[in-house]
């Protein structure tokens, strides 16, 4: 009996946040899932919460170099716009399936976070963050005047995805909710490769160069290709998210290239906690939202997300689900 | 015929701009030994562990370890060939655990072929770092951040650090500075321990212990080899008195 009794935790300890976190944090994926399947019921929009699904994978896939690597890069606009335009001019250009597409899209991205990375990589610090500034600008001017394939200035149209046909499965992608869960399996795999990257001996070790380069190299690791594979994995991410973003505009704006949104995705980490694994969502949705809010009464929304965004640094510099999460772990 | 020597370093100089840090210096280690290096501050014994542990090139000369040409390899290779270093400064992971600082450290040596498996697959190097968490007598922390620890519980986190990649020569630089007499006798008992299967190499400022525990003493001063011998030797050198013993300790 006493055994059973020691086995068995009572409802109370079961309710113990620590133990309740500790199963969220062991099935995150799900956990994510789970909330981002019924967000579009807590939403005032459905496309309030595509952008959220889109934003925060390009956070995600950004933090996995800010938040994870310890490496602050200003240039990730580039990943997030060529994986855009790939999948865009793929579409639009080529005439190729979506799939295709999305392929041609992580193609773009990855090749740019390859040489991005490899260039900025030797640098550290600050010198880090304007080489990458520097380089994403570069690519921003190439497609800026790339006007036969790009469109240049007014962007790229006739990305037309109206509906998707898999088997027996028919979806309209006209309609914001279908597109939403077309989008979320996206991130749903998204997700699963990332936690699984987080979970091998590579994702242990970039969370060791964040915290100390110089005693990961004197551990006998090559930093520097670490870092590099770090940005380019990131790139998959960032791309695929540009990518979902091109299809459910149909539309690729330049401005995803220019570096107002290397700008955002910063604050959306940082709002949402950096290094934790769904902060990046919760940053994006509390950027989206406020800009939503304030957007409708004042045309000087980016003021008013900048003291926001101060205010919160300031007084929750975890961010907001990473001081939630060191509450509940306490 | 003399058997090779584990480390040589033939004729190392290494300047910082115009500004000398050592100049032609010569020094094998034989497999095995226990040696110290001292000298003032300044004297360049940073600087000569750092091109022993490939942290830095040296400007001229050449370093070779079990007879391979290593000069200018990147830092990793050393330590795959066998060659680990622990830092004057403790450096150490401050917001992981100490157990995963000391996996982290393990990691690398079998991380190349599984990179991108599971963690929890790779249990060898879990239990590589709990072992090594019980030789330097830190298995009761195992699970505290590590930047929470006492400053002598550091450096022997950096000890087992510098252990995990199974190095055949160990570099310690100043292992004991800081430590309270308690914490060193502790730290001397855990070096001589590690020495009885491996070479290990210090530089220490605390005479008495290096006069100790030393089977060779190697005296460095602005850069330059200002003596080689065994303690006793060392201790009735009149060039070696006459710079550093005099001036009582650094
Ligand atoms: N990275 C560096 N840049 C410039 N000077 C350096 C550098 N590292 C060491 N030095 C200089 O080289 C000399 C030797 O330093 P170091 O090897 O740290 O001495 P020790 O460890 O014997 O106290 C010192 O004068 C130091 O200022
Ligand atoms: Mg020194």
């Amino acid at each position: 009996m006493k055994s059973t009794a020691v086995a068995t935790p009572s409802m109370w300890e079961r309710m113990d946040p620590r133990r309740l976190m500790g199963g969220v944090s062991q099935h995150r994926v799900l956990a994510s899932a789970a909330v981002l399947a019924v967000l579009p019921l807590l939403v005032p929009y459905p496309a309030l919460a595509i952008n959220v699904l889109i934003y925060g994978l390009f956070a995600a896939g950004f933090n996995l170099v800010f938040g994870y690597t310890g490496l602050l890069s200003l240039g990730h606009a580039a990943l997030f716009g060529t994986g855009a335009y790939g999948c865009g001019i793929a579409i639009a250009v080529l005439g190729l399936p979506w799939y295709a597409a999305i392929l041609v899209g992580l193609v773009f991205s990855t090749v740019s976070a390859a040489l991005i990375g490899g260039l900025a990589i030797r640098t550290r610090g600050v010198y880090f963050g304007m080489v990458t500034l520097a380089l994403a600008q570069c690519l921003y001017f190439l497609f800026y005047q790339w006007v036969s394939v790009t469109g240049g200035e007014s962007g790229l149209r006739g990305v037309m995805v109206p509906s998707i046909d898999i088997g027996p499965i028919h979806l309209d992608l006209f309609d914001p909710v279908q597109k939403y869960y077309f989008l979320l399996a996206f991130v749903v795999l998204a997700l699963m490769a990332f936690s699984r990257i987080l979970d091998s001996p590579f994702g242990a070790v970039i969370e060791g160069i964040r915290e100390n380069e110089n005693r990961a190299r004197a551990s006998g690791y090559n930093v520097w290709f670490l870092k590099w594979m770090s940005f380019v994995l990131s790139g998959l991410f960032c791309g695929l998210a540009g990518a979902l973003n091109a299809i459910h505009l149909g539309v690729v704006s330049i401005d995803s290239l220019f570096y107002t949104t290397s700008g955002t995705v910063v604050m959306m980490v940082l709002l949402g906690g950096m290094g934790t694994f769904f902060g990046p969502f919760v940053g994006a949705a509390a950027f989206l939202s406020l800009e939503d809010i304030t957007a409708n009464w004042t045309s000087h929304w980016q003021l008013i997300a900048g003291l926001v965004f101060i205010a919160c640094v300031r007084f929750f510099p975890r961010g907001i689900w990473g001081s939630i999460l060191a509450r509940l772990r306490a | 015929m003399m058997e090779e020597p584990i480390i040589r370093a033939e004729g190392i100089s290494r300047r910082f701009g115009g500004f000398v840090a050592l100049r032609e210096v010569s020094l094998s280690f034989r497999s095995g030994e226990l040696a110290s290096i001292i000298g003032p501050n300044g004297a360049g014994k940073s600087t000569l562990f750092n091109i022993l542990s490939g942290s830095l090139a040296p400007t001229d000369g050449r370093i070779l370890f079990e007879g391979n040409d290593v000069t200018g390899l990147p830092q990793h290779r050393f330590v795959h060939a066998g060659i680990s270093k622990s830092f004057q400064i403790t450096n150490v992971f401050p917001q992981l655990s100490v157990h995963e600082n000391v996996r982290v450290a393990a990691q690398a040596m079998v991380a190349g072929k599984n990179f991108w498996s599971r963690r929890s697959r790779l249990i060898e190097t879990d239990e590589t770092a709990r072992a090594l968490l019980v030789e330097v007598g830190l298995e009761g922390v195992a699970r505290r951040r590590a930047g929470e620890l006492a400053h002598g519980q550091q450096r022997a986190l950096e000890i087992a650090m510098a252990m995990a990649c199974e190095p055949r020569l160990l570099l310690l630089d100043e292992p004991t500075a800081g430590m309270s007499p308690e914490e060193t006798k502790d730290m001397v008992q855990l070096i001589e321990g590690l020495a009885r299967s491996r070479t290990v190499i210090l530089v220490e400022h605390k005479m008495k212990m290096v006069l100790g525990i030393s089977q060779r003493v190697i005296v460095l001063h602005h850069g330059e080899l200002l003596a080689d011998g065994t303690p006793d030797q060392i201790r009735n050198d009149a060039n070696v008195k006459r710079v550093y013993l005099g001036q009582g300790r650094h």
